[in-house]
């Protein structure tokens, strides 16, 4: 009986030790990047928020541009990509024929794969002419809103937001499918039973699960924000702030994939740290948020799908 | 119009929309396929594999020292996580219930979401400035360091598949846990687990962002562990932003090695998986 008892706790430590380093590396990462752009952080405070100066040669650094970039980015992607997923989900999990949806999950994946480089190559070469031909029939009196101002280069604000939106589009469609898969089947017999047509009641699953929804569409946002190449290749990289779709801008992972090994001085290079440091808290908190959202609808449909309470309206926590 | 039909109307126009998405989301897949493959077949041959990149405005040449790159520093992040992944998902599937591995399993999903290039800055900072010398260990040390939570969920997962019988039994034989777990419950979840491994290969053998200032790049062919290395996506991307056309034809025909990589994996995996199901039916 000894024996074993050691035996246990050697297993338990041996695996624990493992386990505890998934958590240091974590942790890690940020006390290293906090740490690393010290200089920077001192220095500017969060005046490296608020200033649009991009200047290393005279030492002076600002990111307000590099987080417009990001946000822009990301928040039109999700634009596109959020109704184009949440109609791949619903057709594979509510509407296809049973044969159907392996071959059309694979394919959705297989779009999840494929390496980020070659999205951008895919971009630099195809994309980006097709968003410059676009761009030159865009007729002048459209020019003159902000939203289409500038001459027509193809690399730019909507060629990045494009790539970004085919890139995510998996990712949310499928955590949305695996969402409306854990809908009660009652959910929906209800409505058919109550007449129903299928858009009603589809609209009542999705509006069940709308919680978790808005965490698929939460994760997509977060795999937006943080993507380094194919933006890299097709936004520009010019540090600036516009509103125009048509003006080449820059972003937070773009301008640490381009500068960080040409960073000469250390303020430089903690300058390009604190801007991996910011990545690293938005995207954090962004995958966070959208864990709780998902992780709380499912465990509100577990409470719900008891056999002790069968409530009319479960409460979704909102 | 009555009511009856304006609402089968608009379900049909949902109904359709749906499908409509389907396609949206193919058509750019069909899209990169076919500019891959057309693409990089034109490029792609014999030297591409054997051959050093020749220098600028000379025709020719491969990319042979990148592709060994690549299997040599993917190969590190394997060393550095099939061990820490599967040993912190066995530690994640046999004390599920405790308090440390809700944090774990909650670190490594963030681990998973934290963005490539800032795993590649973090590397950067512990294992290439202090000795002042871009390596291939720290590129695979990055790569590693991306894997570690696939992996460990992936193991957590499929050993939670294995029925509760089968570690009962050798438990009541008299093994000790770690005897049930390595001898009786990890082989049968074995197979599931390499089909993880390799499809979190493939993805990661992809990844260019951590390796820009990790492994760095190599015109020249390298083997030492603890020099710069070239790899295949990071070359791709420096020929990309070249202005040399027989550069961009070269990054064409990486480009279809790499997805030739993953999409052969992929589907390896997916037969892989249907017959595990097929034998679990039975």
């Amino acid at each position: 009986m000894k024996r074993r008892g050691q035996g246990d706790l050697g297993f338990r430590l041996t695996t624990g030790v493992f386990a505890v380093l998934v958590v240091a590396i974590v942790i890690g990462i940020g006390a290293v990047l906090i740490s690393e752009s010290w200089l920077s952080i001192q220095k500017f405070g969060l005046g490296f928020w608020q200033t649009t100066t991009w200047d290393p040669v005279a030492g002076d650094f600002g990111a307000l541009p590099f987080i417009w970039g990001t946000l822009y980015s990301s928040i039109l992607a999700l634009l596109i990509a959020t109704p184009v997923a949440l109609g791949i989900a619903v057709f594979i999990a509510e509407l296809c024929p049973a044969s159907l949806r392996m071959p059309l999950v694979f394919l959705t994946e297989l779009l999840a794969a494929i390496p980020s480089i070659v999205y951008g190559l895919w971009g630099i070469f195809v994309l980006v002419p097709a968003v410059r031909q676009l761009e030159i029939w865009t007729p002048e009196a459209l020019k003159q809103i902000p939203l289409f101002t500038g001459p027509p280069l193809g690399v730019g604000m909507l060629a990045a937001g494009l790539i970004l939106a085919i890139m995510i589009t998996p990712f949310t469609s499928s955590v949305a499918r695996e969402v409306l898969k854990s809908v009660p089947v009652e959910q929906r017999e209800a409505a058919y039973a109550l007449g129903a047509t299928r858009f009603e009641a589809i609209k009542a699953a999705l509006y069940y699960a709308r919680t978790g929804i808005v965490g698929a569409v939460m994760l997509g946002f977060g795999r937006a924000l943080g993507e380094t190449m194919a933006v890299t290749m097709v936004i520009g990289n010019a540090p600036r702030i516009s509103a125009s779709l048509f003006a080449p801008q820059y972003s937070m992972a773009a301008v640490i994939a381009n500068e960080f090994t040409e960073a000469d001085t250390a303020l430089y290079l903690d300058a390009l740290v604190e801007i991996g440091l910011v990545l690293f808290a938005i995207t954090l908190f962004v995958n966070i948020l959208s864990r709780v959202l998902i992780w709380s609808m499912k465990t509100s449909f577990k409470a719900a799908s008891s056999p002790a309470l069968t409530p009319a309206e479960p409460e979704a926590a909102a | 119009m009555t009511s009856a039909t304006w609402r089968k109307a608009k379900s049909a126009v949902f109904v359709g929309f749906c499908g409509l998405s389907i396609a949206v989301a193919l058509v750019p897949l069909a899209f990169i396929f076919f500019f891959v493959v057309s693409e990089g077949v034109q490029a792609l041959n014999l030297d591409f594999f054997t051959q050093m990149p020749k220098p600028v405005g000379e025709a020719g040449g491969g990319m042979a020292n990148a592709i060994v790159g690549t299997l040599l520093i993917v190969g590190l992040g394997a060393v550095f996580a099939i061990p820490t992944g599967i040993m912190s998902g066995v530690y994640l599937s046999e004390y599920a219930g405790t308090r440390l591995s809700s944090t774990v399993r909650f670190a490594a999903d963030t681990l998973n979401g934290v963005p490539s290039i800032v795993i590649g800055v973090f590397v950067y900072t512990i294992a290439v400035l202090p000795v002042k010398q871009f390596s291939a260990l720290a590129g695979g040390l990055a790569l590693g360091i991306m894997m570690i939570p696939i992996i460990a969920r992936t193991t957590e997962e499929l050993l939670l598949l294995v029925p509760g019988s089968m570690r009962e039994g050798s438990l009541a034989l008299g093994a000790t846990r770690a005897q049930a777990t390595f001898s009786v419950v990890l082989p049968a979840a074995l197979p599931g687990i390499l089909t993880g491994v390799v499809l979190a290969l493939a993805r990661i053998a992809g990844e260019t962002a951590p390796l820009l200032f990790t492994s760095f790049n190599n015109r020249f062919f390298n083997t030492t562990l603890t020099q710069p290395m070239a790899s295949l996506t990071v070359t791709v991307f420096t020929y990309a932003i070249s202005p040399y056309e027989d550069w961009h034809r070269q990054a064409w025909a990486g480009a279809l090695v790499l997805v030739a990589i993953v999409f052969i994996c992929s589907l390896l995996a997916r037969v892989a998986t249907r017959r595990l199901e097929r034998m679990r039916g039975r």
